[in-house]
């Protein structure tokens, strides 16, 4: 950006009045550029030293006495941080790859939760065994979606896709409330409380770190998420189904042009979206209240997670989701008697401002 | 050609005396609805009145607002505070309502467009500004949090109250007022050079601000109209439910609510939003009384709810899948087709009739 006054000097060399013209034009965009960026720098830290002096005393107490609060505020969110990678990297696929924003992601994430509650209830499964076929049914829901509907008007507006998803979102909704009744259910992890060995090493649950506790179902959910995120990563990148997906995300024509079936690919990526929502489904049952409408508020926070770490990137994602993670658990603490949601919002819309291609995307 | 096509479609050629002849007729209404029929017809008049709001920016202005609560809440909530708080009358929050509706929707317009904020961007801007309004209403103790506000009972009628009793037609003519006074806005607005701005800049930026349209100029006074007049349904709604509450006035639901009629109906044209509130709510009030009395084979569903919900988000997916511009705008623009296509043959017979003539 900067070497764009030369390269224009540079260009128009042989015409002296172009040159200046130019020149001088180029350098005034800088300029105004370069002044905006200041503002916005100095904005920033006003409304930043202004909610942080408002909230001294709260400021004051993390840092006395209150530490450990502090200390299982960050060790809370970055353990959800990880399931809200993992929901989040669904969307920002589908979106990378398809440009919709899908409404329905928290909706479908409550089918996989509405499922595996019935596994274990039912048929009396490990809540962690029901991983396997929830990731599978979502998958294949996934995939109808897209094959059957969203297929259709992939050449219409962003907002009829839009649309269709949020008509999705309501009807599974408004299904799982017709067949579950909006009593809120649980599952109970049998071995929450105990010890496991691993490699010689005895932990005991909930396990203490620095004063902090994590519990056990916590605990497994983020490392369950971490692992099906870097399973997902390493299909993007390693696989030839990976470059497929890549390229069809990069250049759809093109990719149609060198015989790769844009149709299917899409019905592949909605199919993976939802399988990913399916997995967090089952992972954060046992330690989440169910209810038809528990999958709309990870709904919300991944649209901050993905804008926050730039939408199509998927491991920004990842990163947003610990962010936002650590923001929700620790803005919870220092906007005391607000929603914890409200600095997740108030982060959502200064990135949306100020980075909207997110904090790992190049400025545009 | 398509120009004439577009701006009729597009509703700007509507006659203002249609909208009389429905505040005429619809004035009757309360002679054949009483009881749960006149609660019907009242919302259809009020979210046929809230929709066409939102279509000012939706369809016209190019702009789609996922997030429409905020306005709605900002008319709901003036109202209430001022009322149930400070004991002022309801017709002095439908004012400040609506000036702060304007004013959030200034703030919006500003700074989306400032930052270029497009497409995705927008619509969820839009989303998170109501998502905040709802988070923070939750928790604000002036207009009593999460428990919410109700209107103070009094004991005569009044219109200066906005208060009649219950089943009173009365509510009625007041919601009708609403949505006449909205579509007349609506009218003079699109037919007006603003509104024709307002469509140029959102069928083609570069080429509307080319010709010297002021782009910003046009988006602030579409998204200002479009808030003003959804905060007044805002008003009327907290007087018509005698209480408010932070997810019935910013919840999510309520944008959804908002913006169906519209959708179903037909963005961006004058009477979609009216057909598709039309639709929606009788639809809605038919599940209803299915499930409180359903057929043998279904006995199920008695008493369970989410099914109306259910056929409405079966219902949006089908229009987009069927119909993505809607039931009255494909009719309108089949309509529109067919007579474009008379005038066209029309053109061309006296035309080859002249060139006869002239062989001759």
């Amino acid at each position: 950006m900067d070497n764009s006054p030369n390269v224009a000097a540079a260009g128009a060399a042989d015409d002296p009045e172009t040159v200046e013209i130019t020149d001088s034009g180029a350098s005034l965009m800088t300029d105004a550029e370069r002044r905006e960026r200041q503002i916005r720098r100095v904005v920033g830290v006003i409304v930043a030293v202004t909610v942080l002096s408002l909230n001294f005393e709260q400021i004051q107490l993390l840092t006395g006495p209150n530490r450990s609060v502090l200390i299982q505020a960050t060790v809370t969110g970055i353990l959800i941080g990880g399931v809200y990678g993992l929901v989040s990297m669904g969307l920002t696929l589908i979106y990378g790859v398809l440009h919709i924003i899908n409404f329905a992601q928290g909706a479908l994430m409550t089918v996989g939760m509405y499922s595996a509650f019935s596994l274990v209830s039912r048929f009396g499964f490990d809540p962690y065994a029901t991983v396997v076929f929830t990731v599978a049914f979502l998958f294949v829901i996934g995939a109808i979606v897209q094959g059957l509907l969203l297929n259709r008007i992939m050449k219409e507006s962003l907002e009829k896709q839009l649309l269709l998803t949020l008509g999705l979102s309501v009807f599974l909704e408004n299904v799982l409330l017709l067949l579950f009744s909006p009593t809120p259910r649980a599952v109970q992890l049998p071995y929450a409380r105990g010890s496991t060995s691993v490699f010689g090493i005895t932990v005991e649950w909930p396990f203490q770190v620095f004063g902090a506790v994590a519990s056990l179902p916590r605990t497994i959910a983020f490392f369950g998420a971490m692992a099906l995120a870097g399973l997902l990563f390493l299909l993007l990148q390693r696989t030839s189904l990976g470059v497929r997906i890549r390229s069809v995300a990069d250049n759809p024509r093109g990719a149609a042009l060198v015989g790769i079936d844009v149709q299917r690919t899409y019905i592949l990526v909605f199919g993976l979206g939802a399988a990913c929502v399916g997995a967090a489904g089952a992972l954060v049952l046992p330690f989440l209240s169910l209810e038809p409408t528990t999958g709309e508020s990870f709904n919300v926070i991944a649209f901050v997670v993905v804008v926050l770490g730039g939408m199509g990137n998927v491991v920004g994602a990842i990163l947003g989701g610990l962010i936002i993670g650590l923001t929700q658990q620790i803005g919870g603490i220092i906007f005391t008697g607000q929603s914890n949601l409200l600095g997740v919002f108030v982060v959502f819309v200064l990135v949306l401002f100020l980075r909207p291609n997110g904090l790992l995307g190049r400025a545009h | 050609m398509q120009e004439t096509l577009q701006r009729r479609l597009s509703g700007i050629d509507v006659n203002s005396r249609a909208i009389i002849l429905i505040g005429l007729a619809a004035l009757f209404v309360p002679q054949f609805a009483a009881g749960s029929n006149l609660d019907v017809a009242t919302r259809i008049v009020l979210f046929a009145a809230l929709s066409s709001a939102w279509n000012i920016m939706a369809g016209y202005a190019g702009l789609f607002s996922f997030g429409h609560a905020a306005f709605f809440g900002i008319g709901a909530y003036a109202t209430a505070y001022l009322l149930a708080v400070q004991g002022i009358s309801p017709v002095v929050g439908l004012v400040v309502g609506a000036i702060g509706g304007a004013l959030f929707g200034l703030l919006l317009g500003y700074l989306t467009f400032r930052y270029k904020l497009r497409g995705a961007y927008f619509v969820l801007t839009t989303f998170a500004f109501a998502e905040m309004l709802y988070l923070i209403a939750m928790k604000f103790s002036p207009i009593n949090g999460a428990v919410g506000l109700r209107v103070p009972i009094r004991r005569e009628e009044s219109w200066w109250w906005m208060q009649f009793a219950p089943n009173s037609p009365n509510y009625f003519y007041l919601m009708l007022i609403y949505l006449l006074i909205t579509l007349v806005a609506i009218n003079m607005l699109m037919r007006s050079r603003t509104g024709q701005y307002i469509v140029a800049v959102r069928d083609d930026e570069d080429a509307a601000s080319a010709l010297g349209i002021n782009p910003l100029r046009s988006r602030l006074i579409a998204v200002a109209w479009s808030g003003a007049l959804t905060a007044a349904g805002g008003t009327f709604y907290f007087q018509y439910l005698f209480f408010i509450e932070p997810p019935l006035a910013f919840g999510p639901n309520i944008s959804v609510e908002i913006l169906l009629p519209g959708v179903i109906g037909g963005m961006g044209t004058f009477w979609g939003p009216l057909v598709g509130s039309g639709l929606l709510i009788i639809l809605g009030e038919l599940t209803t009384s299915f499930v409180r009395q359903p057929p043998e084979f279904l006995s199920f569903l008695q008493g369970r709810s989410g099914l109306d919900l259910a056929l409405y988000g079966a219902l949006l997916i089908g229009i987009i899948m069927f119909l993505p511009r809607g039931v009255y705008g494909t009719l309108a623009h089949r309509w529109e087709v067919r007579r474009e296509r008379q005038v066209h043959r029309a053109e061309a017979s006296s035309r080859d009739g002249m060139k006869e003539q002239r062989d001759d």
